[in-house]
C-alpha cells in the first residue's frame, strides 16, 4: 500500500493537473475556463508540496523537541502562487461579467458569432 | 556600492510609484507615472555604462547572500533590455497625455497609469533577476497588469482579447512554474547561477529534461512563438494605442530575453543546443512564423491587426538568430529586440496619432491621410522602411547581421526564409502606404496631430535612422553581450 | 494511518475535480471546485505544510468560491452543454501529460530526505535562521526575510487585480446594493452579529502569531476581509461601505503596499541593501523581527483592502439583462 503510494502518488496529480488543464482547452463557457484553471493550478501547488515531504518530519515550525522537519522552501513558494492564482482569477472573473454585459452571453461560440456578424 | 542599489531602485521604484497613482487628478498621475518611467530609464542608462566597462553588477537583496536570497545581476544582455523597456515606457508616455482622453474615461485614467507602472515594474523585474522563481512572480506582475491594460481598450472585442491572453498567459506561467519546480528538485536551488553549476551533475535526468520543455512552451506562449501566438493579434489590435505601442516593443521581447537567459545562463549551450533538438525545433517553428504571419498580415484590413502579425513575424527572426547558436546568431537577436522595439514603437505610435484624428484604425477609413497628416505619415514611412530592412535604417541592421550569421553557420535555408520574410513584409507594409497615399482624400480636411503625439513618434522613428547608422550603439552592444553570455555559458 | 488519509483524499478529490468539469450545472460547479480546495487544504495539512493549508482554505475554497458565485449570478447558471469529447484539446492535455510523467521517472520517492530539493537551501534555513531571523515559524523567516522580495512582488500581484477590477467594474455603487435580503430574516443576521466580531479577532491573532504558528499577512487579510463581506451578504452592500467606504479602501490598498516597499526604502537610506532588516534596529535579530512585523502589517492591510474592494465591486454591479 505504502509502496504504491509512494510511486504513484505524482501520477494522481499529473491526472489532476490534466483534468483542469482539459477544462480550460475543451470548454466553450468562460466561467467553467476560469474554475478550470484553477483546480489545474491546485493540483501543480500539490506537486511542489508532495517534493517537500519529509519521512517522519515535522511542521516546519521550530520547536526543541523536534529533529527533522519537513522543507519549507516549496511552502514558501506556494504561498506565492496561491496569491497570485487568486489574483488572476479575480481578473479574469471580472473580464468574464464585462463579457456578458457587452455580449449577452458568455459562450465563446456564441461570441465569436457575433463578433462575425459585425 | 550605489549601482547595486540603483539596479533595484529601477525596478522597485515603479511599483511604490503605483500605488500613489491612484489621485483624483489625472494630469498628476501622468506626471507621477511619466517621471518615475524616466527615473527607471536614467538607472538603465547607467547599469548599462556599468556593464559595457565589463563588469556585471549584482544586487543582494535582503542582505542575504545568493542562494539564500534573491540576488539581481545586471551583464551586458539585461542591461539591453532594461533600457529598451524603460526607454519605451518613457516615450509612449509622453504620448498618453493626449492619446488616452479619447479612449479611458478621464475618471478611470489614474487606475491606467497606476497598473501602466506595474507593468513596467513587472517587464524591468524579470530582465533583472538572476532566481528563477523570482522571474515567475515579475512575470506575473507583468501579464496581469497587461491584462488589465488590453482590457481597457474602447472596443468590446479587447475584453475578449484579454481574456484569450489571460487564459494562455497563465497556462503559459503554470508551465514555467512546473519548470521551476522540475528544476528545484533537480538541483535544491532557485538562483540561476547555483542551478548552473548543478545541473551538469544531473543533465541526464529525464526532470531536467522535462523541464526544459516546459519552460521553452511556457516562455513560448509569452513570446507569441508560433503556433502559441494566437493571443496577440487581437490583443494588440484592440488595446489602446499606448498600450499597443508599449506592449508590441517590450513585453514579447522580455519574453525573448528570459528564453535566452534560461538557455545559456542556467542549462547551458552544451545542454541546450547539443542534448536538446532546441536548434532544430526553434529553427522550424521561426520560419514558419516569419511566412505563415508575414502572410497573414497582408490580408489584414486592421492596420494595428497587420503590425500584431508583422510582430509575431519579427519575434520569428529573433528566434532564427537563437537557433542558430552561435555568438553571431544571438547577436543578431539581441540586436532585432532593440532594433524592432524601434520599429514597432515607431509605427504603433504613428497608428495612434492617426487613431487620434481618424478615431479608427482601419485601413479603409484612414484614406487619405497622407496628405492630410504628413508628419504622422511621414513616420509611419520611416518605420515601415526600417521594417522591410532598407539599408540605412535600423531594421537593415540587424536583417544583415542576421544573414551573415545564417551564412557563417551554413543554413542557406534560413536566408532564404529572412529574404522572403522581408518581401513579404514590403508586400503589406505598400498595401498600407497605398491606402496612405494614393486613395483619394476623404470629404473632411483634418489637421495634423498635436505635438505630444507627434514628437514621441518622430523621437523614435528618427531613432530607427540614427541606429541603422551608428549601428556600434545597438549592433555593437549586441555583439558583446552575445559574446559575454557564450563566455559566461556553463 | 496516514496513507489511508492520503489515498481517501485523493479518491475524493479526483471525484470532485471530474464532476467540477462534467456537470453543466455551474452552481454545482462552483460548490465542486470549492470542495475541492478544502481537499486540497487537508492535503497540504497531511503534508505538514500548515501555512499553506491556511491560505488555501482561505483564498480558493473561500475568497475564489465567492467570487465566481458574485461571477455567476451577473452571467448564466447553465452552461450550454457539449456531449462528445473534443479531440485536438485531449491530445493537447495527454501530450502534456505524458511529458509531466516521463519528468516524473527520474524524481525521488516521495518523502526523501536527502534529496537534493530537501538539504542545500532547505537545510541551511532550518539550521541558521534561529541564528539569523529568530523566528520558530521557519516558513515566515523564509517569506518575510529571505525571500521577502518575493513576497513584495505578490503584494504587487494582488495589488494589480485590485486596481484591474477596480478600473473593469468600477467601485461599489450604492443604490443597487440597497438590497439586503437576509437582514430581515433573524438567524442569519444574529448569527453574523456573533460571528464577525470573532472572526474580525481571529484575523488579527493570526496576523500577530504568525511568527510562532501558521499564520501571517496573507492568510490574516484574507480572514479579516471574509468578516466584511459577511457583514456585506447579510446586511447589504450599502451598510458595508458605510463601514469601510471605498475611498478608504483605495488609501488602504496604497498605504500596505507603500509600507512594505517604504520599509525597504528605509532600509536602503540606513546604508543597507534593499529589505536589509538588519540595519533597522542595534539589534539584528531584534531588526528582523521589527521589519518582519511591518512588512507582514503592510501585507495583511493591502491584502484585505484588496479583496474587500474586488467583491465590493461584483456585489454593486447590476445583472445585465
Amino acid at each position: 500500500m505504502k509502496e504504491f503510494l509512494l510511486h504513484y502518488h505524482y501520477w494522481v496529480v499529473v491526472f489532476l493537473m490534466m483534468t483542469g488543464l482539459y477544462a480550460v482547452v475543451a470548454s466553450g463557457n468562460l466561467l467553467k475556463k476560469v474554475v478550470g484553471l484553477n483546480v489545474f493550478q491546485a493540483s501543480v501547488f500539490m506537486l511542489y508540496i508532495s517534493l517537500g515531504v519529509v519521512d517522519g518530519g515535522a511542521v516546519p515550525i521550530l520547536r526543541p523537541e523536534v529533529t527533522v522537519y519537513s522543507n519549507p522552501l516549496p511552502h514558501v513558494l506556494i504561498l506565492t502562487a496561491i496569491v497570485v492564482g487568486v489574483a488572476t482569477t479575480s481578473l479574469a472573473l471580472a473580464l468574464v461579467v464585462r463579457i456578458k454585459e457587452a455580449y449577452g452571453t458568455v459562450e465563446e461560440d456564441d461570441i465569436h458569432r457575433r463578433d462575425e456578424a459585425e | 556600492m550605489m549601482l547595486d542599489n540603483l539596479a533595484v531602485a529601477q525596478v522597485v521604484a515603479p511599483l511604490a510609484a503605483a500605488p500613489a497613482c491612484l489621485l483624483p487628478w489625472r494630469r498628476v498621475a501622468w506626471l507621477l507615472a511619466t517621471t518615475c518611467s524616466g527615473f527607471s530609464f536614467a538607472c538603465a542608462l547607467v547599469l548599462l555604462g556599468a556593464a559595457l566597462d565589463g563588469g556585471v553588477v549584482v544586487s543582494e537583496i535582503g542582505g542575504w547572500p545568493a542562494p539564500f536570497g534573491i540576488e539581481y545581476r545586471i551583464d551586458l544582455a539585461n542591461a539591453l533590455v532594461l533600457t529598451i523597456v524603460s526607454g519605451i515606457s518613457t516615450i509612449v508616455l509622453v504620448t498618453a497625455f493626449a492619446s488616452l482622453d479619447g479612449e479611458i474615461e478621464p475618471g478611470r485614467q489614474p487606475l491606467f497609469y497606476s497598473v501602466w507602472l506595474l507593468c513596467l515594474s513587472g517587464l524591468l523585474g524579470m530582465a533583472a533577476t538572476a532566481d528563477a522563481f523570482n522571474f515567475f512572480v515579475f512575470l506575473e506582475i507583468s501579464s496581469l497588469s497587461s491584462y488589465a491594460l488590453i482590457a481597457m481598450g474602447r472596443d468590446r472585442r479587447a475584453l475578449t482579447a484579454a481574456f484569450q491572453y489571460l487564459v494562455m498567459g497563465t497556462i503559459g506561467a503554470t508551465f514555467i512554474l512546473i519548470a521551476v519546480a522540475f528544476l528545484y528538485l533537480s538541483t535544491g536551488t532557485l538562483n540561476m547561477a547555483d542551478m548552473a553549476e548543478r545541473l551538469p551533475s544531473v543533465s541526464g535526468s529525464r526532470t531536467v529534461a522535462s523541464a526544459f520543455a516546459f519552460l521553452t512552451v511556457g516562455i513560448g506562449l509569452k513570446m507569441a512563438m508560433f503556433p502559441l501566438h494566437q493571443w496577440l493579434p487581437n490583443a494588440y489590435a484592440f488595446a489602446p494605442g499606448a498600450v499597443s505601442a508599449f506592449l508590441a516593443a517590450t513585453a514579447t521581447k522580455v519574453a525573448v530575453y528570459g528564453l535566452v537567459r534560461f538557455v545559456f545562463s542556467v542549462f547551458g549551450v552544451d545542454y541546450s543546443f547539443g542534448s536538446m533538438p532546441l536548434p532544430l525545433v526553434l529553427a522550424a517553428l521561426a520560419a514558419a512564423a516569419v511566412l505563415v504571419a508575414s502572410t497573414v498580415a497582408i490580408y489584414q484590413e486592421n492596420l494595428k491587426r497587420m503590425l500584431a502579425y508583422s510582430s509575431v513575424a519579427q519575434i520569428g527572426y529573433m528566434l532564427l538568430g537563437i537557433s542558430l547558436a552561435s555568438p553571431a546568431g544571438v547577436a543578431a537577436a539581441m540586436a532585432h529586440v532593440f532594433n524592432h522595439a524601434l520599429i514597432k514603437g515607431a509605427l504603433f505610435l504613428s497608428l495612434g496619432c492617426l487613431a487620434w484624428r481618424y478615431r479608427s484604425s482601419v485601413g479603409a477609413e484612414l484614406a487619405g491621410a497622407g496628405r492630410a497628416m504628413p508628419f504622422t505619415c511621414g513616420a509611419f514611412v520611416v518605420g515601415a522602411l526600417s521594417l522591410v530592412g532598407v539599408p540605412l535604417t535600423a531594421g537593415f541592421a540587424s536583417k544583415w547581421l542576421l544573414l551573415s550569421a545564417a551564412f557563417q553557420a551554413g543554413w542557406w535555408p534560413l536566408a532564404v526564409v529572412v529574404v522572403i520574410g522581408s518581401l513579404l513584409a514590403a508586400i503589406y507594409m505598400w498595401r498600407a502606404l497605398e491606402v496612405l497615399y494614393r486613395r483619394p482624400a476623404s470629404p473632411a480636411p483634418v489637421r495634423e496631430a498635436p505635438l505630444v503625439l507627434l514628437v514621441p513618434t518622430w523621437v523614435l522613428a528618427l531613432a530607427n535612422v540614427y541606429f541603422g547608422f551608428a549601428t556600434e550603439y545597438s549592433v555593437g552592444v549586441a555583439e558583446a553581450a552575445a559574446a559575454w553570455l557564450f563566455v559566461a555559458t556553463p | 494511518m496516514t496513507d489511508l488519509v492520503l489515498a481517501a483524499l485523493f479518491v475524493m478529490m479526483i471525484m470532485t475535480a471530474l464532476a467540477a468539469i462534467r456537470l453543466t450545472d455551474l452552481f454545482a460547479v462552483v460548490i465542486m471546485f470549492s470542495i475541492y480546495s478544502l481537499l486540497a487544504a487537508s492535503m497540504f495539512v497531511v503534508m505538514d505544510a500548515v501555512d499553506v493549508a491556511l491560505t488555501e482554505a482561505a483564498v480558493d475554497a473561500g475568497i475564489a468560491t465567492i467570487l465566481m458565485l458574485a461571477t455567476l449570478v451577473l452571467t448564466d447558471r447553465w452552461e450550454r452543454p457539449s456531449a462528445r469529447l473534443r479531440m485536438v484539446p485531449l491530445a493537447v492535455v495527454c501530450l502534456t501529460g505524458a511529458v509531466l510523467l516521463y519528468g516524473t521517472l527520474d524524481m525521488p520517492i516521495f518523502g526523501d530526505a536527502s534529496s537534493p530539493a530537501n538539504t542545500h537551501l532547505a537545510t541551511y534555513y532550518l539550521t541558521e535562521s534561529p541564528g539569523e531571523v529568530g523566528l520558530p515559524n521557519v516558513v515566515t523567516s523564509v517569506l518575510a526575510s529571505y525571500r521577502a522580495y518575493d513576497t513584495l512582488g505578490e503584494v504587487a500581484v494582488i495589488f494589480t487585480a485590485g486596481v484591474g477590477v477596480l478600473a473593469l467594474l468600477g467601485a461599489a455603487r450604492s443604490g443597487r446594493g440597497g438590497a439586503a435580503p437576509m437582514r430581515d430574516n433573524p438567524v442569519p443576521r444574529v448569527i453574523a452579529k456573533i460571528m464577525i466580531p470573532l472572526i474580525i479577532l481571529f484575523a488579527l491573532y493570526v496576523q500577530l502569531h504568525g511568527d510562532f504558528g501558521p499564520g501571517g499577512g496573507f492568510q490574516a487579510g484574507v480572514i479579516f476581509a471574509a468578516a466584511i463581506i459577511l457583514y456585506a451578504i447579510v446586511f447589504g452592500v450599502d451598510a458595508a461601505a458605510q463601514v469601510i467606504p471605498p475611498a478608504g479602501l483605495k488609501v488602504m490598498m496604497t498605504g500596505g503596499v507603500l509600507l512594505f516597499a517604504g520599509t525597504g526604502f528605509v532600509t536602503m537610506a540606513l546604508g543597507g541593501a534593499f529589505l536589509d532588516y538588519d540595519v533597522l534596529v542595534r539589534d539584528p535579530l531584534a531588526g528582523q523581527h521589527l521589519g518582519i512585523v511591518l512588512v507582514e502589517l503592510g501585507i495583511g492591510i493591502t491584502v484585505a483592502a484588496v479583496v474587500i474592494s474586488v467583491f465590493l465591486a461584483f456585489a454593486g454591479r447590476r445583472r445585465a439583462r
